[in-house]
This record gives C-alpha cells, structure tokens and sequence, in this order.
C-alpha cells in the first residue's frame, strides 16, 4: 500500500530499516505528557513536529547571521542572502525540478495555489473550464471558484466512488477544450488516498492543458520527482514537512511562470520602478513581493536536509508498514467505518465509530494523550459525499511507532465502552 | 485543564444518559416557533420547535445531528423550559450561556438541577459551543430569528 504499490511484510522480522528510537529522540516536542500519558502525536496531516536539526537552524539564523536579502553590501545581507537562496537549492533538488528559476516561495499551499488562480487565471473568460476533484482540500476548491466569480469561468468536479477514488475516466471525461487548467489533489487530507496523476497528467498533456498537483500531503510522505510527474505546477508547506509554518512552494514550469503576470507588487520583485512604468524582477524573484519569510525558508532547507538524511524511500517503506499495522487494528474494534479504502494511500486513516461523534472521539482520546483530528477536514464536499458531519482521522509520520498506534486504540476501546 | 479533571466529570452518567436517548426528540408539527443552529466546525446542526399556549412554552422539541454534549445540553434544555413563560425561558437561557462562557465564575449549580450536570464542559474550552448551541438556537427562535444561528 504504498506509492510503488508494494504490500509490505508487517512481521517483526521484516520491519523496514528506520532508526524510529533515534528519530524520536531528534523530536522535543514527542516527549511529553498530555492529561498524565505520553503524547501520541497522530495529527501529522493538520502539521507535523520538528525535529531539533531544523529549529537549531533557525535559531543559528537569528543568533548570527540575519539581515534582509538582496539588498544590502554587507556581510550579513550576504549570509542572509545565500542562507535564503541556498535553501531554494536544496527544495529545487528535493523535488528534481530543472532550475531555481522554477521555485517560488510562498507562505503554504494555500498561497501558492491562489498565485496561480490570481496570476494564471487572470485572462480567464466565461468560455473555460477548471477542472477539479471531488476530494480536495477547500484551498483547492474555494481559490477556483473565486476565480470562476471573477470571470465567469466554470467549475468542474471530477467524481470518486465509495471508497473515495478519483473515477479517472470520468475525470478524463470531463477534459475539453475549454478546460484552462486541471487541479488535483496528490493524496487527499481527508481520505488518504493516492490519485493517479501519473495516468492524469499524460492525458491533460495531450490536450495541451496544464495540472496543478496539491502536492501538501503527498511530499512528506514519498519522493517526489516533478520532471517525472511532468507535472506543470506543485504546491506544497513546509509545516507538513518537519519544517516551519508560514512557508511553502510553488513549483510552476518556467515556460508558465515566465508568462504570468506578477501576483502581488512590491519590493524585490522589481527591477525598476518609475511612475511611469516598472520593470519586473526576473523568475522566480517576480512572485516574491516583499521581505520573505528568510528564517522560514532557512528552516524548510534544514527539514529536508533532516529528511534527506533518513531517505524519503525509507520513510514511505516504513509509514505504510505503519499504516497497514494501524489500519488493521482499528479495522478490528467494533463498530469502526472506516472512510477512505482506497487501494492506494498514504499516512491516513479516517474513520467513524458506531453513531459516536468524532469530536466525543477526539476529548476521550486526548484524556489519553492521543492528538488526532476530528470533524470535516477542511473537506466538506467530501463528507457530504460520504453523508456524514465527519470523521475522526489518524495520521501517520515516520517519527510515530506502534506503540502510539496502540495507545490510539486502546483510547478508542475506552470510548466505545463509555458511550455503548 | 488539570490532571485532576476526568472525563467522568464531562461525561456524566446523565449527559450520557441524555445523549443516547435525547427527550422530546423530534420534530413538533405545527409548532409556534422555530430556529436552526448550526456548528459549522463540528457540523453539529439542529432545529428547535417550540408550541406556545399564550406566552407560555406549551411544548418543545428538536431535531439534528450533534456530539454527545450537544445532544444532551438540547434533551436537558427542553425538559428545563417546557412549561415556563418565555421570557423566563429566554432568561435562563442567556443565563446558562453567560455561565458556561465564564470558566472563572462559581458554576452556580444548586438552582439549575439536572442543568448542572453540563458544568464540566467549562473546563474543554473546544467543547463549550457544544453546549451552548442548544441555548443560542432556542433564543433565536424566541426572538423569532429567521436566519440560522451560529456558535463560530
């Protein structure tokens, strides 16, 4: 159940190789008690923890060497300048994409994806067509049809079936001529599911129609490779990835990015500015108005130096062993529905217990010390579809283990006697 | 919240009670008045319908979807006020929901009987518009409200 749709052994003796006591260790904030037990952090989806490497990095950062970038002759202005560039590099190489040029930085998903509705979508007409999933996360939805509002553009909804797959043949379906853009969900935050957009992007390239891969709960779960994908723009956070809140990517081809007009105006993102013309800053500096988020982005580059250390193959070979153990001992309780089954997943379980409601779920279990997420994920449409209020999800990291798996279960058990 | 608040004192035999098999549950045909409340974070939704005889609550009831806290904040609601003038209801109401606001104030239990039973909710501050959303919805109706009430 994993990205290269391997079934890993669960036996003892098989465990992929993953040093979880030495990770662990790594993660101040795992070693605490929450209500008199020890936390078991399974909200990775909503954010992840950081690891000690990545908040060293942005203390250094202030400690030593801050100043704006770009901008000043002095040494600090320099450090600044290559810290802040030097961890552009290191996200252009975590993702393969061909150049810097290609990277854009951006406060989240969220951000990056409303750049490309704002700056993409600005000579958009009545006559096109967006298409979307009916599993995305609201920052894939509500950017679009603010688009569609100003313009007149139209909204297309791909549907899943019962176990919260993408129809991907109705998806292909719904692709015409009119369609301007396809944006899609690498793995959905509700439902965990893998969408197939290795089959999707193929296909939208034949119509000559660019994808936009939400990639926020996809990249800190398996190798991500966008020249592979062929992908024409992913949007990701940090936060989901052991790095800080506040920043995250838009990875955009430069053959669109260089077409776009700027999304905000400001500073840096200009050569010249005169009251009677500016001139704009070149790629990827153009989408970046302002003073970055330097320490953010400083400390996204030490989380993906942390993440390359232990290999994005062994943390997929691991969570979906994890996964696999988690999804079968909650299959076992009574009473459990479990929402999302899709063949393919990632670090996701979301699931209901009997009529108990999921936020009675989520106060049982944090009496126990187990932090999942409960109500409707930032998915509505999703839950709609299911035809519940929402549902109670675990979430999986490489830094969780079974025992936090069980503690998740007993807690569980606890629940079903108390409200039995 | 302190190690020494458990989730028996959230979930209390009578809330639990409650909240498998709310009272007056339901919908009241030809009722007098009514009011949605809706909890978008939770997707709680419910609808309150009172029966008048005068100025009197004759009858009430809801219908919906909640929590545990919800549902039995609602079931108690309508056995508190069916039967009381309405503007005691509405005062009781704005009284409970000026209580369960204030986590520092003396959870003035002895006058409010079975009601008291919802105090330890003020010690989950993500729970509290669970149990006011009964409240806020019944005032609405009261103050014959058209649109839909909210606790976000």
């Amino acid at each position: 159940m994993n990205a290269t749709g391997q079934i890993p052994d669960s036996s003892n003796s098989a465990r992929p190789a993953l040093d979880n006591d030495r990770i662990r260790g790594d993660f101040p904030i795992l070693h605490q008690s929450i209500n008199g037990c020890p936390l078991a952090y399974l909200d990775n989806a909503a954010s992840s923890q950081r690891p000690r490497q990545v908040l060293d990095a942005i203390q250094h950062y202030y400690c030593h060497d801050h100043s704006n970038v770009h901008r000043g002759v002095h040494t600090l202005s320099h450090r600044a300048t290559e810290a802040y560039e030097g961890a552009r590099e290191k996200v252009r190489k975590f993702i393969n994409a061909r150049s810097v040029t290609e990277i854009v930085f951006t406060r989240g998903t969220t951000d990056a994806i409303n750049l490309v509705a704002d700056s993409l979508g600005r000579d958009f007409s009545a006559d096109d067509e967006i298409l979307i999933s009916h599993m995305e996360h609201h920052s894939n939805i509500v950017p679009w049809q603010l688009l569609c509002e100003k313009t007149g553009a139209q909204l297309k909804v791909a549907p899943i079936n019962r176990q919260g797959e993408l129809l991907l043949d109705d998806c292909l379906a719904l692709m015409s001529d009119k369609t301007r853009l396809v944006a899609i969900a690498h793995v959905s935050n509700a439902l965990g599911t893998i969408n197939p957009v290795e089959r999707l992007i193929p296909a939208a390239r034949d119509r000559n129609i660019p994808v936009l891969v939400d990639g926020a709960q996809a990249i800190p779960h398996q190798a991500i490779d966008v020249q592979a994908l062929d992908c024409d723009f992913y949007a990701f956070s940090s936060h989901k990835m052991c790095g800080p809140t506040g920043i995250g990517v838009l990875y955009g081809k430069q053959q669109w990015l260089e077409r776009m007009p700027p999304y905000q105006g400001g500073g840096d993102m200009i050569l010249s500015v005169s009251f009677e013309q500016t001139l704009y800053n070149e790629l990827p500096y153009r989408f970046e108005a302002g003073t970055p988020n330097i320490a953010g982005a400083i400390g996204l580059g030490a989380a993906i130096d942390y993440l390359d250390t232990i290999g994005m193959a062994s943390i997929a070979a691991y969570e979906a062993d994890l996964l696999t153990y988690a999804t079968s001992a909650i299959s076992e309780l009574p009473g459990i529905r479990l929402i999302g089954t899709a063949a393919e997943k990632a670090g996701v379980i979301s699931f209901n217990v009997d009529d108990i409601h999921p936020h009675d779920l989520g106060t049982v279990l944090d009496h126990q010390g187990v932090a999942i997420r409960t109500g409707h994920h930032c998915a509505m449409p999703v839950m709609e579809f299911f035809g519940i209020p929402g549902t109670a999800r675990a979430s999986l990291a490489f830094y969780n283990n079974r025992q936090d798996i069980d503690q998740l279960v007993e807690g569980l058990k606890l629940a079903i006697r108390m409200f039995q | 919240m302190d190690d020494k608040h458990t989730l028996m004192d959230l979930y209390r035999r009578s809330v639990l009670q409650h909240s498998r098999t709310p009272h007056n549950f339901g919908r009241l045909d030809a009722a007098d008045l009514k009011a949605e409340g809706h909890n978008p974070l939770c997707g709680d939704k419910l609808t309150v319908y009172l029966r008048l005889d005068g100025n009197d609550i004759l009858d009430i009831s809801f219908e919906g979807v909640g929590c545990a806290i919800s549902l039995a904040s609602a079931s108690m609601m309508t056995e508190a006020v069916k039967g009381k003038a309405l503007s005691t209801a509405q005062s009781e109401a704005n009284d409970i929901i000026g209580n369960f606001a204030r986590p520092d104030a003396r959870w003035n239990g002895d006058r409010l009987g079975e009601l008291a039973a919802l105090g330890g909710v003020r010690e989950y501050p993500s729970r509290i518009k669970c149990a006011v959303l009964p409240w806020k919805t019944l005032c609405a109706a009261i103050s014959k409200t058209e649109q839909t009430v909210s606790t976000e």
